[in-house]
């Protein structure tokens, strides 16, 4: 009786404990967890709400207008140049700066001399802000003072590039100064990733005489996944956000030709002061970044349960 | 109990000192030559009394500033006193009660009698409370022409906006850029606003603004404005500057025939030593219709907890509609003073000729004071829109204006 007494407090004060297990940590995630609620979930069911009211320049949760604010935010020229902009951004920034990066980083990793002073040199960029970049690559672009003047002086006359007062290319000209400010970062991930690649692996292949690009390619990069994984992310959350860039290099100009989402939503909300406007847009930008997320984390980790 | 006495001196003397001086930080977006000039009268003058200011320039134009000033005052960071355009971009932030009442420095300055014309103050004013100080008035219909590239063309100075469309052809022979354009999007809404008052007429222009009859702005009439507009587009080829004062430098510099710019235009021209009649033209309503906008602007105090800004902000209040003070801004800023009663003998040929059509009474509500933000906006993208993309038509154009102002508040 005694015996089996003690051991079902046991067993009853163990129950309780698990809770506590761990507790130092669990206090310690609290402020992130509470931040994760209350900022980012509440905010965005608050932003999703008035998304559907007629909100001027404060929130009005009384004035509720349905789908307006979506069927205008479609109807819109603008908001359509800019989802078009991001699209072509987005889709050329991520290839060419997981391909550029990868090249330097593998380059850098075969063992290359005065490796540190060349790797500091390309991550050098990522350390200036979109506001520089953008300003230096407007000057770098501009016809009188940069490039085309430069190629120029040298004689050949007729050299014409232009994309920042060019509608029809402008986003390709922010796309050279955002892969330039960003792939610096994603080689250093990248070099990294291939750091942490068994030696035995490249002794492995060469003993099989596997050709180098060909071990890269079929070998390495399968290795590699959580790695670009990892900077997949980074560079779609920079995607998604670009703005100051564009404000700075060409301020969405010229006209509405290099418009993005992001410029679109601060403009709505404080410029026009039509918050709810503001409002439906960024929901669009959330759900965009959804569409994406749902499927892939959907493939990532639903499906390692069940398999 | 000793020390409750002596930490309520402490406070007493803290707050008094307080009381007699107090920094105000003043945010604005007027950065280019003859702004800054202008401004500095301000401070100077407001330096000279016990208080002083606490300078809070934004650069890169309202459009930059406003969502600035604006998520500053909503986000509980109020700046002290603002600039703000005449109009309803602060109706919402009055009505929420985030702004300082003023009409007791309003009747203490009895500014009911002086403002001149008195919708200044009356887009001021909410409910028989005053919220905001007008400064000066501007008038954004203006063509400013160089007489250094009509001698270069060989043609002699247009005086209205037909003649100078004609001559474009022999400014652009000769290597200049007939009209000078800065990018941001407010210039090209200006230029379009410019040519409405002038292509259009004044009963076109307050139908379509004032009474939003989209049935006028479908019409005939306005099909001619958006032509004019459109061939203005062309004649802006070339002149890839983006500030405003950048493109008034092509014109002050002969690089570039004309442009179409506020009349703060003229303290460019002023600060660049260049002569009115002599070295420059100016066009009100472009030489077509004599007629001025009076929008202009404002300066607005956001509420504080502390008395003795409080106190301090009203001074400034008063201070900046003082008749010293107007005279010595307006003649810097080159804009037109908000009282009738002060002495612009000092004023220029252009200044005189503003004066001129104001004692006249040809005044017309402005376009900010007629739309909310978000209706100026929409209008705003889709002129920038037109200006740059040659292949946004007229009728497309007219069709996308007429939907706008149909559904326009």
């Amino acid at each position: 009786m005694a015996v089996t007494d003690t051991e079902d407090l046991g067993a009853g004060a163990k129950r309780p404990s698990r809770l506590f297990k761990n507790l130092a940590g669990k206090i310690a995630a609290i402020p992130m967890i509470f931040t994760a609620v209350v900022v980012f979930i509440g905010c965005t069911l608050w932003t999703i709400y008035h998304s559907f009211t007629k909100s001027r320049l404060l929130p009005a949760p009384e004035k509720w207008v349905g789908l307006d604010n979506y069927e205008r935010l479609w109807g819109e020229n603008r908001w359509l140049i800019s989802i078009e902009n991001l699209a072509i951004y987005g889709a050329c920034s991520l290839i060419l700066s997981l391909i550029i990066g990868f090249v330097l980083a593998a380059l850098l990793d075969r063992k290359i001399r005065f490796e540190n002073t060349i790797r500091t040199i390309i991550l050098y960029p990522f350390a200036l802000s979109f506001v520089v970049t953008g300003l230096v690559w407007q000057w770098i672009l501009n016809p009188a003072l940069g490039l085309q003047n430069v190629v120029r002086s040298w004689g050949w006359e007729s050299f014409t590039f232009d994309p920042i007062n060019n509608a029809e290319i402008v986003i390709y000209g922010i796309l050279i100064a955002g892969i330039w400010q960003g792939s610096g970062f994603v080689m250093v991930l990248l070099l990294a990733g291939m750091r942490g690649i068994d030696e035995d692996v490249w002794k492995a292949s060469r003993v099989e005489g596997i050709p180098t690009w060909k071990t890269y390619i079929f070998i390495v990069i399968p290795m590699m996944r959580p790695v670009f994984v990892t900077a997949l992310v980074i560079i779609s959350a920079g995607i998604i956000k670009v703005y100051d860039l564009v404000v700075a290099q060409t301020s969405g100009g010229p006209g509405i030709a290099s418009e993005v989402p992001a410029k679109y939503v601060i403009e709505k909300m404080f410029l026009s002061q039509n918050l709810g406007l503001g409002f439906a847009a960024s929901t669009m930008m959330l759900l965009s970044v959804l569409v994406v997320l749902i499927p892939w984390a959907y493939l990532e980790f639903g499906g390692k349960k069940n398999g | 109990m000793k020390l409750t006495t002596k930490l309520l001196a402490a406070t007493a003397i803290v707050s008094a000192s307080a009381a007699s001086a107090v920094e105000l930080e003043v945010t604005h977006w007027w950065t280019s030559g003859g702004e800054a000039a202008a401004v500095s009268e301000f401070a100077k003058a407001f330096d000279a009394t016990e208080h002083s200011w606490l300078d809070g320039a934004i650069a890169g134009s309202g459009g930059t500033a406003r969502p600035i000033i604006i998520s500053r005052i909503l986000g509980g960071d109020p700046m002290h006193a603002t600039q703000l355009n005449h109009g309803r971009q602060a109706e919402e932030l009055v009505e929420a009660g985030l702004m300082l009442d003023l009409s007791d420095v309003a009747a203490a300055g009895g500014w009911a009698d002086v403002v001149n014309p008195s919708n200044l103050l009356e887009s001021c004013t909410l409910d028989g409370k005053v919220y905001c100080v007008p400064v000066n008035i501007h008038s954004p219909q203006w063509l400013w022409l160089s007489h250094a590239a009509y001698e270069k063309a060989g043609v002699d100075v247009p005086s209205d906006w037909f003649e100078y469309v004609e001559s474009a052809p022999a400014l652009r022979d000769a290597g200049l850029i007939p009209l000078a354009m800065g990018q941001q999007s407010w210039q090209t809404s200006l230029a379009f606003g410019a040519i409405q008052v002038a292509i259009g007429g004044t009963d076109l222009y307050i139908d379509v603004l004032t009474n939003k009859n989209a049935e006028a702005a479908a019409g005939a009439e306005m099909t001619a404005v958006f032509q004019a507009y459109a061939d203005a587009r062309s004649l802006s080829e070339g002149s890839n500057v983006q500030d405003w004062n950048q493109a008034t430098n092509l014109v002050i510099t002969g690089q570039a025939g004309a442009q179409m710019m506020g009349d703060w235009a003229q303290g460019e021209f002023q600060v660049a030593n260049q002569v009115a009649g002599e070295d420059y033209t100016c066009l009100p309503g472009l030489g077509v219709n004599e007629i001025i906008a009076t929008g202009g602007d404002a300066f607005y105090f956001p509420k504080q907890d502390d008395p003795a800004i409080e106190a301090a902000q009203k001074e400034l209040a008063a201070l900046m509609i003082s008749p010293e003070m107007q005279v010595a801004f307006n003649l810097k800023k080159g804009s037109l003073p908000i009282r009738g009663d002060v002495d612009l003998s000092a004023a220029n040929d252009c200044m005189k000729k503003g004066l001129k059509i104001l004692a006249a009474g040809n005044i017309l509500p402005d376009g900010v004071n007629a739309f909310s933000a978000d209706t100026a906006g929409q209008i705003e993208d889709l002129m920038v829109e037109m200006w740059n993309d040659q292949s946004v038509t007229v009728e497309d154009a007219q069709a996308r204006y007429t939907a706008i102002i149909a559904d326009a508040d």
